[in-house]
């Protein structure tokens, strides 16, 4: 095994700081990170490009949007609706909000893939009924340096004095509360077993 | 729980184990790559110095960033010959098979995939590409993944999922001619919505389903996506055979054929299957289908009305407004009429041979205004080389379209080929969100090949079905 077979791999317990509210629902891949902005062959300096063409007009001039105000710059918990990152499977999205400053998610739903890509980068997706949701939405509005505290483990989240309850995806929870969410060593550790499902396809020409 | 289905069956054929996380850790039978979502996967791969695990079983091509117009090297385009460069690096260092353009295979991941023979029944295929659903056509379980999933299948050919259910949507009746599998799909997202599918793996079946070519299947399963579901599959037929059968790969080893078709038979859902959820549609009733809005699940009938926003769920009313407001269209009025700039006939769901032919049939004697950019981008190399062949080239070059070289194009503007300002666009493709084009401001209208070809010709969006030489697929 390699030195990187045994690296660390962070639990996520919890995850604190102020939010961000982003409204509306079906909020796609599109317009988290433009595709010309996808021509890079590494994810650094994404960050600069979220939400870019709500951020800026034609003339790269900053337009109302929650990502361009000052009181809300040191964000990490963004609040979102239904459907919130759906479309492509582009990981240039989370990774793009992650360099941004986003460790995590709370929304109504996430599409599946978005979810996915957040897992595999640490980034809890925690969901919640419509109303709770908006006013989470609310209260980051009306206080965007209060402290939210998302639970992952109790499938809490508490601001502002409450705790609520909202939901993890079961898998997700497990993967993060016990730091296994990073997958590649997890899986190249059961090597045999690999070449074994292998060896039984018809369609596989050779085990390894 | 679902039992018996294709799903279940493929799902268990490639289960490995069960991880400590809870999620299953399943083989990958094929890894397709490309330049957008691959090189940060090599890159982290080499940061924890592991190698590629069965470059034999990863397939590479480019088609999201590739000029369709001049692809001389070094491409015009710096960061799109950087991606190419790094993407040319990183198959040569793992010893992966490549189909660059040079070498007349190449095209979008998922029309090359199929034309290759290697996507096959009962396999499992993944790919950093939502619309890797589309071979799900062919009874394979396919499903697009991120760039950290293609890290892990690159390491170990594995990937870590956890099982859905699966809903089995019925198409029973007959469409009628001008109403194509595309409109099939737009009418299930219309119905069940852009979320309606999330959780879900979609089965497609019945007597449209029956009767449809693997090109009007694939045109189905490549938009379960944006349904929701991140897979959707056909149970394999003697359809699914015949194609198989006519590739190079089983026509070079027609021994695999006889040997591989009981592994085949055997995936295919039983009669008594168990489905977590069954809805019907009947083909009989649908029309052309056109989008309104900005999201697939925004359509209409082209003869319906575009619905007001206070007459839908209230979850869906803000985003319509929104939507209304950025096509310019009114509550009350068709789509029949609205005016388009551009005409683009490409993409992975609706760029091969039979959707071009089909297309020819309405442009031939007929004329692109002056005011109307239509271009033409085969989904392949095969495709643009099958259609010059025939004859279609001549129909689009001699009615005023522009006839390009392979690739993604248009359908998300990482090349030259974008929406220029708030340009309209009747398109072929299968995402209307804002922006997708490459332009914040386009418009783009999601439809039918045939009806890309009506818009493309009348200069509006056209029901297809009054104008002559319609046909039925």
């Amino acid at each position: 095994m390699s030195d990187t077979d045994v690296t660390d791999i962070p639990e996520v317990e919890h995850v604190s700081g102020s939010g961000i509210p982003i409204s509306g629902n079906d909020i796609d891949t599109d317009q988290i990170i433009p595709a010309r902005f996808m021509k890079v062959v590494t994810f650094d300096g994404l960050g600069q490009y979220s939400f870019f063409d709500q951020r800026f007009d034609d003339d790269d001039n900053e337009q109302d949007h929650p990502m361009n105000e000052e009181r809300f710059r040191d964000a990490n918990i963004m609040v979102v609706n239904a459907n919130f990152g759906c479309g492509s499977s582009r990981e240039h999205a989370p990774q793009a909000l992650m360099r941004w400053g986003i460790d995590a998610f709370i929304g109504e739903s996430f599409a599946e893939i978005f979810a996915g890509n957040c897992l595999a980068l640490g980034m809890p997706t925690v969901t919640a009924d419509q109303e709770t949701v908006e006013a989470i939405q609310d209260f980051v509005e009306e206080n965007p340096d209060a402290e939210i505290d998302i639970d992952v483990a109790e499938e809490t989240v508490t601001y502002g004095g409450q705790t609520v309850d909202v939901t993890v995806d079961e898998g997700q929870r497990k993967a993060l509360v016990d730091g296994i969410w990073d997958t590649t060593a997890l899986m190249k550790a059961n090597q045999r077993a690999i070449s074994e499902t292998a060896r039984a396809l018809p369609y596989v020409e050779s085990a390894d | 729980m679902s039992e018996g289905t294709l799903y279940d069956k493929v799902w268990e054929n490639h289960k490995v184990t069960t991880l400590p996380n809870g999620q299953d850790q399943l083989f990958v039978g094929l890894h397709l790559i490309h330049e957008v979502t691959s090189p940060q996967a090599f890159g982290m791969l080499q940061d924890r110095d592991l190698e590629v695990a069965r470059p034999d079983l990863t397939l590479a091509t480019v088609d999201h960033i590739v000029p369709t117009a001049d692809q001389s090297r070094p491409y015009t385009d710096g960061a799109a010959e950087e991606m190419m460069s790094e993407l040319e690096g990183n198959v040569r260092d793992a010893g992966i098979e490549f189909l660059s353009p040079e070498t007349g295979e190449q095209g979008i991941v998922h029309v090359i995939g199929p034309e290759q023979g290697v996507t096959q029944p009962g396999k499992t295929i993944v790919c950093g590409d939502s619309h890797t659903s589309t071979h799900g056509a062919f009874g394979a379980l396919a499903f697009g993944i991120g760039t950290s999933q293609i890290r892990d299948v690159l390491a170990t050919q594995t990937i870590a999922m956890e099982k859905q259910k699966v809903r089995k949507i019925e198409i029973d009746g007959e469409l009628e001619a001008g109403v194509e599998a595309k409109d099939i799909i737009l009418e299930i997202i219309r119905r069940l919505g852009t979320e309606g599918g999330v959780g879900y793996v979609y089965e497609y079946a019945g007597e449209a389903i029956d009767n449809l070519g693997m090109e009007g299947r694939m045109s189905i399963c490549n938009m379960s996506i944006e349904g929701g579901a991140r897979a959707g599959y056909v149970n394999p037929d003697e359809t699914t055979y015949e194609w198989l059968r006519e590739t190079d790969y089983f026509q070079e080893h027609p021994e695999k054929f006889d040997e591989l078709k009981p592994y085949w038979e055997s995936v295919r859902s039983d009669a008594d299957a168990e489905y977590d959820d069954v809805v019907t549609i009947d083909a009989d009733d649908l029309e052309p289908v056109v989008t309104w809005g900005t999201t697939p699940g925004q359509g209409v009938g082209i003869s319906e009305p575009i619905p007001a926003p206070e007459d839908l769920p209230p979850e869906k009313q803000e985003t319509a407004r929104r939507a209304q407001e950025h096509m310019r269209v009114e509550p009350g009025d068709t789509m029949a009429g609205y005016e388009i700039d551009v005409a683009f006939l490409g993409s992975c769901t609706n760029a091969r041979l039979p959707d071009l032919r089909r297309a020819a049939e309405i442009v031939e004697g007929r004329q692109v205004p002056d005011d109307v950019r239509a271009m033409v981008v085969p989904g392949s190399q095969r495709v643009q080389r099958a259609a010059a062949e025939e004859g279609l080239k001549d129909v689009f070059e001699a009615a005023g379209f522009d006839w390009r070289n392979a690739g993604c194009s248009m359908c998300l503007g990482m090349n030259e080929d974008q929406l220029e300002g708030d340009e309209a666009a009747a398109s072929s493709s299968n995402r209307n969100f804002i922006g997708r084009q490459g332009s914040k401001d386009g418009r783009t209208i999601l439809m039918n090949p045939q009806m890309v070809a009506a818009a493309a010709v009348t200069g509006e969006v056209t029901d297809v079905r009054e104008l002559e030489g319609v046909v039925s697929v």
